[in-house]
């Protein structure tokens, strides 16, 4: 890795796409993320919405922290660090995944690439490079962040096959949902993995940093024809609860970073228990998990819909109108294509079951009076927002 | 073919021994596998020649405590408590101390000394015995009491508050937490007086009189006093080490020796039986291991098998041995300046003051060895004729400080430390160079490999307080039981700690018996 001697100079680094999005952006609305400059919006949000739900949206993901993970015992370290069975990845897959502290508590989760035999990659919210070295102690594993040395790109909505496919990107036709390519674009090798955080059909293309302003060239001269918009992470945020997918340090705090007791969450609590293992070898927070599974349920982040159009992030939930508070939300969006109210809460559990009735007191302001209002929830127990087209392969041509 | 046990107790160290007794006394089917070619441990009798034996590492030790004496019957397999041994302060012009049952006497030792020596003494003989209900049983846990753990702690509030009275007790917590060199200073004036005691403080520790903790580390040491008077282990019958193997053989136990545990087998985290060197399995829903906690859990248990956090923590347990022990095969007694030949049967030490004590664990800091060491030498064959030819004789010196990580590599450095040893040694015995037959040192590598103990540790790994009591070895495997059902420890690292006192295996079986569903 060379040394950027000139990094202190800024205090957010500019990521292989900036020139670009700073090209591109007609709000100049940043923000940090992972210590990279990001877009929180380029647009207005219903335009770079609409970009992902009815043509296709760009987002620059290269802030995400990423882990090279290769060696003799690469599998072996990752299945003890990862809650969930690993033995059906193979290479040219992807694999949801999250990892717990030995209390069961989740530190974080991230999808998991297998690029190659002993070839693994990690991306994950929340840097993890000392959890991973604790975890390493007894295997022999290689661990290495190449968090700066890939540059990547989420492609994502209805049209985002063709727009790739013409941008002369060959052979996605046949990528499953959470297969990885390995790919060419214009002379250069990049990787394709059919993964997203969008719900939608979507890629996400990961190439070195110096390919990356010909990657983002290649795709935007298709723009005259099919319509391609960047985003940033405003419309990320009501995409991906659409999706139903839950964000580490946003939606529960993560272990590493809880200083109050009972304030983490474990993955049964979060509502991933289906992504947890416990007949397969042992894991960190196995024998904490095994000892939850055997309690009634505490709690769980729960998909709610939320009667009427108010906004209602920030808001408590309780067991009958102007009954006991009995949980809080998390995230929450209105979702233009359901027109419907979407949140995600933190809800305790009654003798080990949801309660029957859920409501939220929604705190809302009217020219710049406050206003209170009770709405029911109800529950959702898919993701909100799940279209046919995502998974259809080959995925429908425009 | 695979053998089923009731319980395998990977180690036949003094503590496997006591451990397994208690076990196969109450009627369990016990199985001792010992990966050298004899039981005891570090106190198993040791060939240094065809013709010269000792009796092992630990060369004093004090009577094992009367519980386990009685409990596993030992008088009857031939124990006896060994003849009352002196400390005999070494000076190189023949002006030496002695500390004997009636005190401290010597050239330089005026009436004031002996007064706060007593005084001293006393009060932490007060200490110690206000500390037994923890040193005898396992150590509460932090959180979640049981009723032991209760009882435990009931008796040592009772011990500190009611025992000592408040006064003591409030001085006891202030000295706790103190190193030995402000402690002595504070009591003594005699500087001989003070390195003596020094020197007993730091014993088998990475740590130097200024050292934080070694109050406790005297504290524990003083817990054996209790029991009776130090006195020179040489191997012979009587010894604690054959009449435990007497003990556990009549008690149904059987042994193996030779027999290498290369792994605990494990199954969603419960340890089902264990892998010989040779491949071999034999099943047991109980696995204890005298074997040190890193060693244990790291190697036979395998990180994988843990936790991450755990065994991250197990990684970082610190202990790295501190001492080397040099062995002399000698063709006749050596004549020490200013001692009769009567005296060689006491315990001498090379400890003028405590600055010297201090001074030799400086360089132990840096991973170099001590420009002169403190040293404990015995001569077992006084007592024990049966170890040397007649007329010959053996001697033994535990030689601190001896860093396990030495700057550069032991290869090189081996045999001139030895040399070095014995040119200090000649400064004090003048003729003993001239009646060496063999000689070997045994550095803290050298007695990891040979005695299967990581880093070669007295005390398989640092009595820092934060490896003591209610977190010896580590927080999550303090109470003999680790996270690994079925699997215990049983040896020196886990609480009190090491010596030959049988404490940790007589605590951990009774743990053990307590955890056992009532048949
Ligand atoms: C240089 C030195 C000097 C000492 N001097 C004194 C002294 O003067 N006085 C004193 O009281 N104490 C002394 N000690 C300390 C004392 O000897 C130990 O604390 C004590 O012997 C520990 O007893 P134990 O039974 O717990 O373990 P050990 O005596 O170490 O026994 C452990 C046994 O387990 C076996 N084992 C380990 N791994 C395996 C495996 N994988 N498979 C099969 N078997 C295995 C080993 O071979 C060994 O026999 C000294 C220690 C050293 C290193």
């Amino acid at each position: 890795m060379t040394i950027n001697k000139e990094h202190f100079r800024r205090a957010l680094q500019h990521s292989p796409f900036h020139s670009r999005l700073a090209a591109l952006s007609l709000t100049e609305e940043w923000t940090g993320w992972n210590g990279y400059k990001a877009a929180r919006t380029l647009d207005k949000l219903s335009t770079e919405y609409f970009a992902v739900r009815s043509s296709c949206s760009v987002m620059d993901l290269t802030p995400m922290e990423k882990y090279r993970i290769s060696g003799k015992d690469a599998f072996r370290f990752l299945d003890r660090l990862v809650t969930r069975d690993l033995s059906k990845l193979k290479p040219g897959m992807v694999t949801y995944v999250v990892w717990c502290n030995d209390d069961g508590k989740l530190i974080d989760d991230g999808t998991l690439f297998q690029l190659d035999e002993d070839q693994y990659r990690l991306c994950s919210q929340h840097h993890q490079l000392d959890w991973l070295l604790i975890s390493s102690i007894g295997f022999d594993v290689n661990i290495e962040v190449e968090t700066h040395e890939v540059a990547a790109l989420a492609v994502q909505g209805p049209t985002a096959y063709s727009i790739l496919t013409e941008a002369g990107i060959d052979g996605l036709a046949d990528l499953k949902p959470f297969g990885i390519a390995q790919l060419q674009c214009n002379g250069f090798p990049l990787v394709v993995s059919r993964t997203g955080y969008t719900g939608d059909l979507g890629y996400e293309l990961w190439v070195d940093p110096k390919h990356a302003e010909s990657l983002w060239d290649a795709l935007f001269a298709i723009k005259p024809r099919l319509d391609i918009h960047p985003i940033g992470l405003s419309t990320l945020e009501m995409v991906r609860i659409e999706a139903g997918f839950i964000m580490p340090g946003f939606d529960f705090n993560t272990a590493e970073s809880t200083i109050r007791a009972d304030y983490d969450r474990s993955p049964y609590e979060v509502g991933l228990g289906w992504l947890v293992n416990l007949d397969k070898g042992h894991f960190t927070g196995r024998q904490a998990l095994l000892a939850e599974k055997a309690r009634p349920v505490k709690r769980r982040l729960t998909k709610i819909y939320v009667d009427g159009n108010k906004p209602v992030r920030e808001a408590f939930i309780f067991d009958a109108k102007h009954g006991k508070q009995i949980g809080e939300i998390k995230c929450a969006t209105w979702s233009p294509i359901l027109k419907a109210n979407l949140a995600i809460a933190d809800i305790e559990f009654v003798n080990g079951k949801l309660p029957p009735q859920l409501w939220a007191r929604v705190d809302y302001q009217r020219e710049l009076k406050w206003l209170s209002i009770w709405a029911e929830c109800r529950v959702s127990d898919k993701p909100f927002y799940t279209p046919e087209h995502r998974s259809a392969t080959p995925p429908a041509n425009f | 073919m695979t053998e089923q046990m009731d319980v395998i107790i990977i180690g036949a160290g003094h503590n496997g021994l006591v451990c397994g007794t208690y076990l196969a006394r109450a009627g369990l089917d016990v199985l001792f596998l010992e990966a050298r070619d004899a039981v005891g441990g570090m106190t198993a009798t040791r060939a240094i020649d065809t013709d010269y034996h000792t009796p092992g590492l630990a060369q004093t030790s004090f009577p094992v405590c009367t519980q386990i004496r009685k409990d596993l019957q030992l008088d009857s397999f031939g124990y006896s408590v060994g003849k009352a041994a002196d400390t005999i302060s070494l000076e190189q012009n023949g002006a030496h101390l002695r500390i004997g049952q009636q005190g401290p006497s010597g050239q330089g030792v005026s009436n004031s000394d002996t007064m706060a020596f007593d005084q001293l003494k006393k009060e932490y003989l007060d200490y110690a015995k206000a500390l037994r209900p923890l040193f005898q049983n396992k150590p509460p846990r932090l959180k979640d009491f049981d009723f032991k753990d209760k009882t435990t702690l009931a008796k040592l509030g009772w011990n500190l508050r009611v025992g000592l009275g408040s006064d003591s007790m409030n001085e006891f917590l202030r000295i706790a937490t103190m190193n030995m060199y402000d402690i002595l200073d504070e009591a003594l004036e005699n500087e001989q007086l003070k390195g003596a005691l020094a020197a007993d403080a730091v014993l088998g520790h990475h740590m130097g009189p200024r050292t934080p903790g070694t109050v406790l580390t005297w504290l524990n040491r003083l817990s054996g006093e209790l029991n009776g008077s130090l006195s020179v282990v040489d191997g012979s019958d009587s010894q604690l080490g054959h009449a435990l193997r007497k003990a556990a053989a009549a008690s149904g136990a059987s042994f193996r020796l030779n027999a290498s545990v290369r792994k605990i087998l494990v199954e969603k985290s419960r340890a089902y039986g264990v892998e010989m060197a040779d491949g071999e399995k034999i099943k047991a829903p109980l696995v204890i291991s005298n074997a040190d906690p890193r060693s244990t859990l790291l190697d036979l248990v395998g990180a994988p098998e843990l936790d991450a956090m755990f065994a991250q923590r197990v990684s970082q347990i610190r202990g790295a041995g501190d001492v080397a022990k040099l062995h002399l095969a000698l063709t006749g007694l050596p004549e020490f300046t200013g001692l009769a030949g009567a005296d060689l049967e006491h315990r001498l030490i090379v400890a003028p003051t405590m600055m010297y004590v201090e001074r030799a664990f400086n360089p132990a800091k840096y991973g170099e060895c001590s420009d002169n060491p403190v040293l404990e030498i015995t001569i077992p064959s006084l007592q024990n004729k049966s170890l040397a030819p007649a007329g010959h004789h053996v001697m033994a010196v535990n030689v601190t400080f001896a860093p396990y990580n030495l700057e550069g590599g032991w290869e090189k450095a081996k045999d001139q430390f030895a040399s070095k040893v014995i040119d200090q040694l000649c400064r004090y015995a003048p003729n003993l160079k001239s009646l060496i037959a063999n000689q070997e040192l045994l550095t803290p590598q050298d007695i990891e490999r040979e005695y299967h103990v990581r880093e070669g540790h007295w005390h398989h790994g640092e009595m820092t307080i934060h490896q003591s009591f209610m977190m010896r070895p580590l927080y999550g495997a303090a109470q003999y039981d680790t996270p690994i059902d079925g699997l215990f420890l049983c040896g020196a690292g886990t609480h009190p700690g090491g010596g030959l006192t049988g404490q940790p295996g007589h605590n951990a079986a009774q743990r053990i018996l307590a955890m056992r569903p009532a048949s």
